[in-house]
């Protein structure tokens, strides 16, 4: 993906992708129905106050990527159908912290 | 200005999507998305490789906004309806952008393509042909755009809206948290300026908040002094974009720029007061 911009990752992020996570507190994982990843939603990210920080559209494999500050963090999941589902989460500097959300 | 004059609901993109002189016009912070399913007979723009200049840090001048609008076969005429993902974010930016060029006949799908896709409705892949056009754009409207020096200007004059999230507004990120953390050499805001996270403006569905919850938000809660004039800035003006529809656009404030140099130049400049930590 190109990091100079806003541009999102081409079509969500493949799960597999990341495997260091460096300087970055990576919160990252992937959503999905009866074992079946959900290719069309949206994960959004929530901090502590309960307040809308980022948002991206799932991956075709279900999957979504932030990087986020250390902390606690809610993880909230947007599908069609009114699927909603929440998971909390903590993320910290030089970890990749891996969720998977069954809706 | 109404909403109606502004904004238009998924029924009547169903309803007039294909009508002649209305465009629909998709713009995505993900660029692949359009590819992947748009709604029937949008063209795409693409935020960066279409409206960026390639080599200096500025948008496309007049005539390669006119050769863009041309080759996707939008007239002067048109009704330019836009749409995007994550609340319109890069949709309300393009709006601004058509704007900037003079090209005012210009709407937002409210809710944008979360909405949309949130609801079922139909997406498909094929991609429209449209006769090329003869597109005059006008000379960049400054009236709408802000430079580095009358930010630094408006420090402690004007109303300073910084939209990012409080942890890049306090200079604990400099970028948003589904991106990379680099860029600007410094972080921190701007001295007086007042955090209202762009994403405040909307609903969880992506459309936005009534007037009343808009102006009370930036109003009441944030302070933002509506007799004044306003720069909204966040890191490189999309965000930011995204609010000057709100302020000028539905709610009306005469003088709203964007500064779409934002937190990458700010951040980054010689001299210029910074302010870390939390919004007071």
């Amino acid at each position: 993906m190109s990091a100079d911009g806003c541009g999102a990752p081409a079509g969500g992020v493949p799960v597999s992708a990341a495997k260091d996570a460096g300087t970055q507190a990576v919160v990252q994982g992937r959503v999905t129905q009866n074992g079946s990843a959900v290719p069309v939603g949206y994960a959004r990210l929530l901090n502590s106050g309960g307040e809308f920080v980022a948002e991206v559209p799932l991956g075709a494999d279900g999957g979504f990527r932030f990087f986020a500050a250390p902390g606690s963090w809610t993880l909230r999941v947007l599908a069609p159908g009114n699927v909603r589902a929440e998971r909390e989460v903590s993320a910290d500097v030089g970890t990749i912290t891996e969720l998977e959300v069954a809706v | 200005m109404s909403r109606s004059d502004v904004l238009v609901d998924a029924d009547w993109v169903e309803a007039h999507g294909s009508d002649p002189g209305v465009v629909l016009v998709e713009v995505d912070e993900d660029t692949s998305a359009y590819d992947k399913g748009h709604i029937r007979n949008a063209v795409k723009i693409d935020w960066k490789a279409d409206l960026q200049d390639p080599v200096r840090r500025d948008f496309v001048d007049k005539a390669g906004f006119e050769a863009l609008l041309s080759e996707r076969g939008i007239s002067n005429d048109d009704t330019v309806i836009l749409y995007g993902g994550n609340n319109n974010w890069f949709a309300a930016y393009a709006y601004w952008y058509f704007r900037l060029y003079g090209h005012n006949n210009v709407k937002l799908l409210d809710g944008g393509r979360k909405k949309w896709e949130l609801e079922s409705r139909e997406l498909v892949t094929d991609v429209p042909h449209r006769a090329r056009t003869e597109y005059h754009a006008h000379e960049q409207d400054k009236a709408i755009r802000a430079f580095r020096d009358e930010v630094v200007a408006a420090i402690g004059q004007d109303n300073l809206v910084d939209v990012r999230s409080p942890d890049e507004f306090a200079g604990r990120l400099l970028a948003p948290a589904h991106l990379p953390q680099e860029q600007a050499q410094r972080g921190g805001h701007i001295p007086t300026a007042k955090n209202v996270p762009w994403s405040k403006a909307a609903e969880e569905d992506g459309t936005f908040k009534s007037d009343d919850a808009l102006r009370a938000l930036y109003g009441d809660e944030a302070g933002v002094d509506f007799s004044r004039d306003t720069i909204a800035y966040c890191r490189i003006g999309e965000r930011s974009a995204h609010t000057w529809f709100v302020l000028h656009e539905l709610l009306g404030q005469a003088n709203v720029k964007n500064y779409d140099g934002s937190w990458t130049e700010y951040g980054s400049l010689v001299g210029v007061p910074i302010e870390v930590g939390d919004g007071k």
